[in-house]
């Protein structure tokens, strides 16, 4: 029985990234523009596991980042700490005036935003940042690279990171889930909803799903977790996809919800089938069902993706 | 029972110019004193009135362990009963203070059996505690009473089982957001069938699951139960048997708010909380949802304080939620709730003196969620009482900032972190100096500041002109030269607390409050540019105040990485590890 430490959660990763290939020349400028630390390790997240596509960088490949990814946003990398370091000390400044490679590793972060990271392992505070992106852009974190900040304390971290630590854990290696096997819909799918899950933590995560319509190619994605019933959610997507049927009805009060326990009147055209269109969603098994049928929380715990179906 | 007493001042003339009632009678006025800066002044009026109230001091407020030593506290006060404790420096919450750095209870502890047995109450902040501890203070001190440990570490549940099990008058365990080891719950099955005094309870932040039926009966037989705060493990149903076996409560921390319930048991529920009338405090509230959240309705009538820092609600539930909460004044929130939350407490609260907005996502930042500006001008707007604020954001205008300390003068407490460090305003893309100067020139009353975003020293020439009631502040990656914390540490009179971290501030500064650490609790200084020379000259010159620097694998040679200088008469610690160097 070992005492608890305080620090949070953290993932550290031995860091054991190639060596920069291409280094811009060391230049630290002045201007006080947004701090930018690019982070070997948030474009390596780049999965979304609600709807279970994931990005082509799996786990394995975290340790080895494409530099790609980095390029974006290495390139207008200045390390500008504000006017605090560019004036006048040049022993200051040397200490961040090397060059900057593609890929940052712990060595060349320079000594103040380091902290107690130690010299080899870049130590993350946090766990979470890049799982909820579903951008292809990674903006980087300057804040997630700095021990102690933002100032929150180790406690509500530890709230935070457990709750995305453990989505982090199951997440499956395989590639991209277009067509996936039910198998791994299967794995993702208790792990996506953790706010639903008594035990897993505290916060609900947001989940976005993918959404497509018959004779539409571009497929869109909207946030479950952000509607509390099915009113909103057919709302949403009408809005998306301007279905074409005037306005639909929408109350939206929490106790719609609660009435549809006991048998709900829905409201909204797209749900009840009279444009032409269905709403549909494919659930965990893999079978695609019909929106509506199901309290609104089972929906949640079991839909995949959706999709608007056209009916003649 | 009075105690012996040493002689009174030698000279009775003067005694009797400065004393004139007689002994008994300064005791008894004396004792009646609470506040512990009232009970200072008093000490110090003259031996007698000093005498008279060490005798007569019940409890003791030590806002650092290490400025004093537990012989030297015994020998002051003889009869405390009380002794709240803090510790390690404030920046260990943000594991900028390695493990093991100190602040352990136990010494004190040893000291306190033998001085102190009557002891009733501890509360302690930032401090190491063992098992051990726990169980000494359970076994050895026959009638506490009160303990409380808020951001402690080093002990688990296993010490809690040794506190239920041996403190038979126990009053208080308020157990908050420590490093603790939570291995199981089976410490609240140890209070036995016939302890009936608990009246303060609060297990929220602790993970492992309880017997619920223990928890019921010891509900049901401690009449006296003022404050419950569960945790998660507690099922919604389980919450409402609770409620309807102590509706007296003023505190409630609720368990889980997530279970499908039945209509039958949402109903029960919500006539449980209708049963609770002198509610005061809510909190707990995780993985609330729009759909339960009704039931509360009926028992926020009373309510000042709602804590929904862990309960990730959105916009239209708070909303909701906060129509019915007339009489608030203290509202804790996560950012989830976003502006438009935000004006809605505007529009709801106007009582509202206190409020924190907690990030969900501290390390995200894409600006297309949590708050920003509008959300707090929002409620500076309709709160004109405001005056304890910390807000997380994503981003910040000097303008909104001017126009929120306009509307709300009477800030004491301003805790303002924009999450991306040194950020300006994103606007006019200049730095922030003048927001928190529009705050110190607009907010006489300011005691607590934090700064961030991008900062030159104009923002501390600011501090040091107008904010002359500042006692804390708190500073991170900000300033551009030493003159910075020069203008703060001769321009605060009141200055006690100081945090500085990520700054480019040397030795020049640091020295340059030579005279001034004394007045102060404490300095810390990490990743700025003060040298090891620059410390050790600061004690040399200042023998009363201990300098330690931590070492670290990433200070450069000759660099003070960590620093934390302090005043103590208990000279330099005999406890340090290794890595703290006492200069």
């Amino acid at each position: 029985m070992g005492p608890h430490s305080c620090s949070p959660a953290s993932l550290s990763h031995s860091s054991s990234l190639p060596s920069p290939t291409n280094e811009t020349s060391g230049l630290v400028t002045v201007r006080p523009s947004r701090l930018s630390f690019p982070e070997a390790e948030v474009s390596s997240m780049q999965s979304d596991p609600v709807s279970g596509s994931i990005s082509t960088l799996s786990r394995e490949d975290n340790a080895a980042m494409s530099s790609e990814d980095s390029s974006s946003t290495l390139a207008d990398c200045d390390l500008g700490l504000g006017l605090s370091l560019a004036v006048g000390d040049e022993a200051a400044c040397s200490e961040v005036l090397r060059p900057i490679p593609k890929i940052i590793t712990a060595e060349n972060l320079p000594h103040r935003f380091r902290s107690s990271l130690g010299t080899s392992t870049l130590r993350r505070v946090n766990g979470i940042a890049g799982i909820k992106r579903t951008a292809d852009t990674v903006t980087p974190n300057a804040s997630s690279q700095v021990v102690g900040w933002p100032p929150v304390r180790a406690y509500r971290m530890n709230s935070l990171s457990n709750l995305v630590k453990s989505t982090a854990n199951k997440e499956v290696t395989s590639k991209s889930m277009q067509n996936n096997a039910m198998n791994s819909a299967r794995k993702m799918d208790s792990d996506c909803y953790k706010g639903f899950n008594h035990k897993q933590g505290h916060l609900l995560k947001s989940s976005y799903v993918k959404v497509n319509m018959d004779g539409v190619a571009i497929g869109r994605k909207v946030n479950l977790t952000s509607h509390d019933c099915y009113q909103k959610l057919a709302c949403t997507l009408e809005k998306m996809f301007n279905v074409p049927i005037g306005s639909s009805v929408i109350t939206g009060s929490s106790m719609v919800e609660y009435a549809s326990l006991a048998g709900e009147t829905i409201s909204s055209k797209l749900l009840d089938g009279s444009t032409g269109y269905i709403l549909t969603y494919e659930d965990k098994d893999g079978d695609w069902m019909l929106v509506g049928d199901v309290p609104w929380r089972m929906f949640l715990n079991s839909v995949r993706r959706l999709r608007i179906m056209r009916t003649c | 029972m009075d105690p012996k007493r040493a002689k009174q001042s030698p000279d009775s003339a003067e005694a009797i110019r400065l004393s004139p009632f007689p002994d008994e009678a300064l005791d008894r006025i004396l004792a009646l004193l609470d506040s512990h800066k009232d009970r200072s002044s008093a000490s110090l009026v003259s031996k007698a009135w000093y005498h008279a109230e060490r005798w007569s001091r019940s409890c003791v407020f030590i806002g650092n362990c290490y400025s004093v030593s537990p012989e030297i506290l015994v020998h002051r006060f003889p009869n405390i009963r009380r002794v709240i404790l803090k510790g390690k420096p404030r920046f260990s919450d943000f594991n900028l203070v390695p493990q093991n750095w100190g602040a352990d209870i136990h010494s004190w502890l040893l000291v306190f059996a033998d001085h102190y047995p009557f002891l009733e109450e501890l509360r302690l902040k930032r401090m190491t505690v063992s098992d051990q501890s726990l169980e000494f203070l359970a076994l050895k001190f026959h009638n506490f009473k009160s303990l409380s440990l808020l951001s402690c570490d080093g002990f688990s549940t296993d010490g809690l089982a040794a506190i239920a099990t041996h403190c038979r008058n126990l009053t208080e365990l308020d157990i908050q957001e420590n490093g603790i080891d939570d291995i199981s719950g089976k410490w609240l099955n140890c209070f036995p069938d016939n302890f009936t005094s608990l009246e303060v309870l609060n297990f929220a932040s602790l993970t492992s699951e309880v017997n619920f039926d223990s928890l019921e009966r010891l509900v049901a037989r401690c009449n006296s139960l003022k404050i419950l705060k569960v945790n998660q493990s507690i099922t919604l149903d389980q919450l409402q048997r609770l409620l309807v076996r102590a509706p007296r409560l003023m505190e409630l921390g609720s368990g889980s708010f997530l279970q499908d319930l039945t209509p039958q048991q949402y109903t029960d529920l919500e006539t449980a909380f209708r049963g609770c009338r002198n509610l005061q405090t809510l909190s707990g509230l995780s993985e609330a949802s729009s759909l339960y959240l009704p039931a509360l309705y009926p028992a926020c009538a009373n309510l000042t304080f709602l804590n929904l820092s862990y309960a990730a609600l959105q916009s239209e539930e708070l909303a909701k939620l906060l129509a019915h909460c007339p009489l608030l004044r203290r509202l804790w929130v996560l950012d989830t709730v976003e502006d438009k939350g935000l004006e809605a407490v505007g529009q709801n609260c106007s009582l509202l003196e206190e409020l924190r907005v907690f990030p969900e996502h501290p390390f995200d930042q894409e600006i297309d969620h949590g708050v920003t500006e509008s959300g707090f001008l929002a409620v500076s707007y309709g709160c004109r009482k405001l005056s304890y604020v910390l807000y997380f954001c994503g981003q910040m205008t000097n303008a909104a900032v001017a126009t929120i300390v306009q509307n709300c003068p009477d800030f004491t407490h301003f805790r303002l972190c924009i999450m991306n460090p040194g950020q300006p305003d994103y606007l006019t893309n200049e730095p922030m100096d003048e927001a928190f100067g529009a705050v110190v020139k607009n907010c006489p009353k300011l005691q607590r500041l934090a700064v961030s975003g991008l900062l030159t020293d104009l923002t501390f020439e600011y501090i040091g002109t107008y904010a002359k009631n500042l006692e804390t502040l708190s500073v991170a990656f900000a300033g551009s030269s030493d003159w910075g914390m020069q203008c703060v540490l001769e321009g605060c009179p009141k200055l006690r607390k100081l945090e500085i971290r990520d700054c480019p501030f040397g030795n020049k500064a640091l020295l340059s409050g030579l005279e001034k650490y004394e007045s102060m609790r404490s300095l810390w200084m990490s990743a700025c540019k003060v040298t090891m020379n620059g410390c050790k000259l600061l004690a040399r010159e200042m023998p009363r105040l201990n300098v330690e620097v931590m070492e670290d694998e990433e200070s450069n040679e000759g660099q003070a990485y960590k620093v934390y200088v302090y005043r103590s008469v208990a000279g330099p610690r005999r406890d340090a590890p290794p890595f703290v160097l006492t200069l």
